[in-house]
């Protein structure tokens, strides 16, 4: 009972990171039917932009409060990660816009490919150790098997639901929320009626890059370390969640995430952590074998 | 690439403003990732080093690239004068810098492409619009052009061996030529699901893989040869495509897409952790290598070189696996030719064209899809098969979701359903990467440290994206009809669809 | 007289069907009579398509039965001994007998030989005009072929079995004035050809029961003009019945042997074209009517007409 209790809040964690990652894919799926694959490694970049400025922080300007350092941190690898995810859409794929549908697909494969290696090329190919943060355990239950949170457990998830509240506040209740839903529906006719659609992509992928940044830095914070190849594994599972929760549904990249960070942790708890991948894969497949459209997503009739 | 009209001429004071925008975000991209390393420090602590010479680097690189690009209108002069203009600020800073005599040839080389390229800009922008060359006389040539690069094929090796001898031209028959023909060979055999039935595969490696562990297992555990295993590769590999396929076939294209993704990762995985059957990461080595139908390439008395009365050289082993994977791979081709013109080929451009309409006019879609799926998977195994014989060494290592990345772009590239296409992309791609291999040269100007083998998949995936944003439907986009009643004319690529599955 | 009443090639009963809440066809019943052009029309969003769907296997009916006797006169107790025997099509002594409420799409087409055309036109727009015909006779090759065995190895049987699908294909540009074009993509035609296209093509599968939804929506008077002679050559030389769906009156009174009426998922009207026309629920219908007092009101209205115009 107690182990199951400290597999869910490890499942949960894990799923938040895996969530938060699963709506860029969503999102970007949604407005423009087309599968990012570099946002797998949108997310490595980003670990390593927070990494880079945890450590210019503490070194080189020698900040002492690792709250305040964290706030900076996440803020900063938001911004930065954005600004990153928005050239990329500038470039490779808003020439591609309107044209053969795996263009673009092949396109975000190159840039995923370049992304890994770039980073690989200029931050080195080695382990990145990150000095632990926020190490403090609290315990849940007593006894030497009790359950324990971690602060970064909770740090992580306390992030994801308050950053997952505005970011549905963002979809549901402002002007970009609406000029988003409508570029979904129809692209052609949200231009026509004057929504600015180059905009309203180039803020999808700023947005979901800051969400994955949230992902990226609470992902350094979690593991304590970082490697250039960390974006690919991540980045299927991630989308392996939105696929699952029903691609195109918010909330479904949520619970798809939550999903499968339980099934990976609960498994490698319970079985072997070898295969927790072929059993995330595995629960995707039958899954859409039952569900074709996912667990929220729109179910897509053909309209003959 | 046709600019609008108020592009024609290009504005010096917008150029100005688009460039300085550029190197303004590029100063924004590069100023973590670039400016600051990371770096371990003695005791394993990771510190960090200001590093502001990259990042200033990036920046000037892209303000002169966009500013070339804002005053030349034509790509082709863009092509030139962007190289140029890198060529001549190298070889003026090695001139400075290092002294070296050469950095002023090189600068005036840079500066001669730069002036060239701003000369035939100038040429192009009032030049007409070129008229494309008639569609049927094309036609005729293309089939001299296949006829001509086959007979090249089968003299390549020979050819070679003559004007580098056995030791100088192992490098190009078996890292460019054997290398390169089993990625059109996987081309080609994707190119069926993909090209032909428009479903979106991205676990191709998978069957490569059950391919290559099929001889492995076989021939290690019950001494199995290659002539038995291969024709047993291509069987269980379509076995599994079949597996995987019935179930998700009837998936939307998307989705196919990830179960697709998710197979070649769970088969990878399997491979790395059941060790009892495929001894894990350490792989499966001393496969049996090739024999001539029985007769060893070794140096003994019954060797193939002793057989002919040859000196005995490791190239004819090398020779000889040119000419299998050859085979093999028009083997591919001449099948997926026939195929198209028959009644299940057609039915397979159908469905990408148009799924419903297939159904509608009695078309069994499943069967229809499965039929690609398994044939597609039946190469990739065949190629498998190969790639173990030849290494005689495989480990999970080689089937990583790049290989699978890299055989689609291939295809995408090619232009999806084009066969001569699919050949060209893998030359492309394939010949491109094994190039990078040889930039040692590069040392002597940029000094020892750099090394240019760390910048090959970078460049390969830069090349990945440009080639896609250059040519989006591929190298050879049209499409030849299967059939006709008098004249064979091309299909503009347009008007084909790529398929939703 | 009444073909559909004494040879119904399809009889179509209780057909409902929902998406979720909305009932986009409710408690239909109608039959097609053996040789006949029938026409189902009705106002936009009636729910003509969606029947279309049914019977060609597209969707799958909430409820309802739908019987094709393909090659005789259908007996109702043998339509009711197959439905209760739970299969999906079985040879009687009647012939063959189709419940196409259990079939897949494919099998319709390929077994109970009910073609269709659509309302968006769905060529395969990347093939040229010929290969289009070519696929469509897909069933046929493919067994010719062996299952591609024999036709890997280009054996004269096989040759000779694409002989004859090319023969066939050539003979249908030659009616719908194509010949010329037979080498160009599909989707490089004019819509109008396009169109014709699209029925040749569902008349390559060589159909029993042919189903066309709006064909003429698009055309011009001259084309309109092509496609009724068109229609009426297949009906009286191919010997194909016609299932018919078009806004276009002109055509529809000029070619149809039966007309059925559907207004918002229900049968308003089914007779001959002559009764329907006439028939003060289809005019209330079309002009939006829905009250029933003014229904009455046009009914009489219509009657004055129609006394004062013999
Ligand atoms: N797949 C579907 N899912 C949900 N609703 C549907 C679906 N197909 C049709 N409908 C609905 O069923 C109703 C009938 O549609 P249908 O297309 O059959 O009309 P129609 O008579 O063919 O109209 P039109 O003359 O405009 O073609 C409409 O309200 C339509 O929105
Ligand atoms: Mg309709």
């Amino acid at each position: 009972m107690e182990n199951f209790l400290q597999q869910l809040v490890n499942g949960l964690t894990l799923g938040s990171i895996y969530g938060l990652i699963a709506i860029g894919y969503t999102m970007v799926f949604g407005i423009i039917g087309m599968v990012n694959f570099a946002h797998g490694d949108v997310f490595m970049l980003s670990a390593f932009i927070a990494l880079i400025i945890f450590l210019a922080l503490t070194q080189l300007l020698g900040l002492a409060s690792m709250p305040v350092a964290f706030l900076i941190v996440l803020v900063a690898a938001m911004a930065f990660t954005a600004l990153w995810n928005w050239a990329i859409e500038r470039v490779a794929y808003r020439p591609l816009r309107g044209s053969f549908r795996l263009a673009p697909l092949i396109s975000a494969i190159g840039m995923s490919i370049f992304l890994s290696n770039f980073v690989q090329v200029v931050q080195g190919p080695r382990n990145k150790p990150v000095p632990p943060m926020f190490t403090d355990l609290i315990h849940l239950t007593d006894g030497p098997l009790g359950v324990t949170m971690s602060y970064k457990q909770i740090l992580i998830m306390a992030v994801t639901a308050a950053l997952l509240l505005g970011f549905w506040f963002v979809v549901q209740k402002t002007a970009l929320g609406r000029a988003q839903r409508a570029c979904e529906q129809d692209r052609k006719m949200a231009s026509l009626l004057g929504v600015d659609v180059d905009r309203t992509i180039s803020l999808t992928f700023v947005i979901g890059a800051a969400l994955a940044a949230v992902a990226g830095t609470l992902y350094m914070l979690y593991y304590g370390v970082v490697n250039f190849t960390d974006g690919f594994t991540p980045g299927v599972k991630a989308f392996t969640a939105a696929v699952l929760g029903g691609i195109g549904s918010l909330p479904g990249a949520v619970i798809g995430g939550l999903l499968i960070g339980l099934i990976e942790t609960f498994w490698s708890a319970y079985f072997s952590s070898d295969y927790k991948d072929v059993a995330a894969f595995s629960v995707l497949a039958v899954t859409l074998i039952f569900m074709p459209s996912g667990l929220l997503g729109r179910p897509e009739v053909e309209k003959v | 690439m046709a600019a609008p009209l108020d592009q024609k001429r290009p504005d010096l004071s917008r150029a100005l403003v688009d460039a300085g925008f550029a190197a303004l975000v590029t100063f924004g991209l590069s100023f973590p990732i670039l400016a600051l390393r990371t770096e371990q420090d003695m005791q394993n602590r990771l510190i960090v080093e200001p590093r502001w010479s990259w990042s200033v680097i990036a920046v000037m690189v892209v303000f002169c690239a966009r500013l070339l690009a804002g005053l030349l209108s034509d790509w082709r002069a863009r092509a030139l004068a962007i190289p140029g203009a890198l060529i001549a600020v190298f070889g003026a800073h090695m001139g400075v810098t290092q002294a070296l005599t050469h950095g002023a040839g090189i600068t005036a080389l840079g500066l001669a492409l730069l002036i060239g390229a701003f000369a035939l800009d100038a040429r192009l922008r009032d030049a007409p619009a070129p008229v494309a060359a008639p569609r049927a006389e094309r036609a005729d040539r293309s089939r001299l052009i296949s006829m001509a690069g086959l007979a090249a094929l089968f003299l390549f090796p020979f050819v070679m061996l003559a004007w580098l001898g056995p030791q100088g031209s192992l490098k190009w028959i078996n890292n460019y030529g054997v290398q390169i023909l089993i990625y059109v060979m996987l081309g080609w055999g994707l190119n069926i699901v993909v090209g032909l039935a428009g479903l979106l595969d991205l676990g191709y490696v998978a069957f490569y893989a059950v391919g290559a562990y099929t001889y492995a297992l076989l021939s290690t555990t019950f001494g199995l040869s290659f002539w038995i295993c291969l024709p047993l590769a291509g069987v269980l590999a379509a076995f599994w495509g079949v597996i995987l396929g019935f179930p998700v076939l009837r998936l939307r294209g998307d989705y196919l897409a990830i179960v697709t993704l998710a197979f070649g990762e769970i088969i990878r995985v399997v491979l790395i952790n059941w060790t009892d059957f495929s001894n894990g990461y350490a792989g499966i080595s001393s496969i049996p290598r090739v024999t001539f139908f029985g007769v060893p390439f070794t140096a003994a008395d019954d060797g193939f070189a002793a057989m002919l009365g040859l000196e005995f050289t490791p190239i004819h082993r090398t020779i000889f696996l040119y000419f299998l994977i050859l085979c093999l791979a028009l083997l591919t081709n001449v099948v997926t030719l026939r195929l198209r013109a028959l009644p299940i080929g057609r039915a397979w451009e159908a469905l990408r064209e148009d799924e419903i309409a297939c159904r509608s006019l009695g078309v069994n879609t499943v069967n229809t899809k499965l039929t690609a799926f398994a044939l597609g998977a039946m190469f990739g195994g065949f190629a498998g098969a190969f790639f173990a014989v030849r290494q005689n060494f495989v480990s999970p290592e080689s089937f990583t979701f790049i290989e699978s990345a890299t055989i689609l772009a291939i295809v995408v590239l090619g232009g999806m359903g084009s066969q001569i296409g699919v050949a060209l992309a893998a030359v492309a791609m394939i010949g491109g990467t094994e190039i990078l291999r040889e930039l040692d040269f590069l040392k002597q100007i940029f000094g020892e440290s750099f090394d240019p083998a760390q910048y090959r998949m970078l460049i390969f995936g830069l090349a990945m994206v440009v080639m896609m944003i250059w040519k989006p439907r591929g190298l050879i986009s049209s499409r030849t009809p299967s059939i006709f009643l008098k004249k064979r004319t091309a299909v503009a690529g347009s008007l084909v669809r790529e398929g939703r599955g | 007289m009444s073909r559909w009443l004494t040879d119904p090639l399809l009889t179509v009963e209780g057909l409902t069907m929902r998406f979720g809440g909305l009932t986009a066809v409710s408690d239909f019943h109608f039959s097609v009579g053996r040789g006949d052009i029938t026409a189902l029309i009705g106002p936009n969003g009636a729910g003509k398509t969606t029947v279309f769907n049914c019977i060609t296997g597209f969707y799958k009916p909430t409820q309802g039965r739908l019987a094709l006797a393909r090659t005789g006169v259908a007996n109702p107790v043998e339509v009711e001994a197959l439905t209760r025997s739970g299969r999906r099509f079985a040879t009687m002594q009647s012939g063959d007998l189709f419940l196409l409420e259990r079939m897949a799409d494919h099998e319709i087409a390929q077994r109970a030989h009910v073609a269709r055309t659509f309302q968006n036109i769905r060529l395969f727009a990347g093939m040229t005009v010929l290969e289009n015909l070519i696929v469509a006779q897909h069933n046929a090759l493919m067994r010719a072929s062996g299952l591609t065995l024999f036709g890997l190895f280009n054996t004269p049987g096989y040759r000779r079995a694409e002989r004859a699908a090319m023969a066939r294909a050539v003979g249908w540009l030659e009616r719908i004035n194509l010949v010329e074009r037979a080498d160009d993509p599909a989707g490089a035609l004019p819509y109008g050809d396009q169109r014709r296209l699209e029925i040749a093509r569902a008349m390559c599968i060589d159909p029993a029961l042919l189903c066309l939804d709006e064909p003429a929506a698009g055309l011009n008077p001259r084309e309109s003009a092509e496609l009724t002679t068109l229609l009426r050559s297949i009906r009286d030389d191919d010997g194909v019945s016609v299932l018919l769906i078009e806004h276009d009156m002109s055509v529809v009174m000029q070619v149809s042997d039966h007309v059925v009426v559907l207004d918002y998922g229900r049968k308003i009207a089914d007779g001959a074209p002559q009764a329907v026309r006439e028939d003060p629920k289809v005019i209330a219908a079309y002009l939006g009517v829905d009250d029933e007092a003014e229904v009455i009101a046009a009914e009489s209205e219509i009657a004055a007409i129609a006394g004062d115009s013999p």
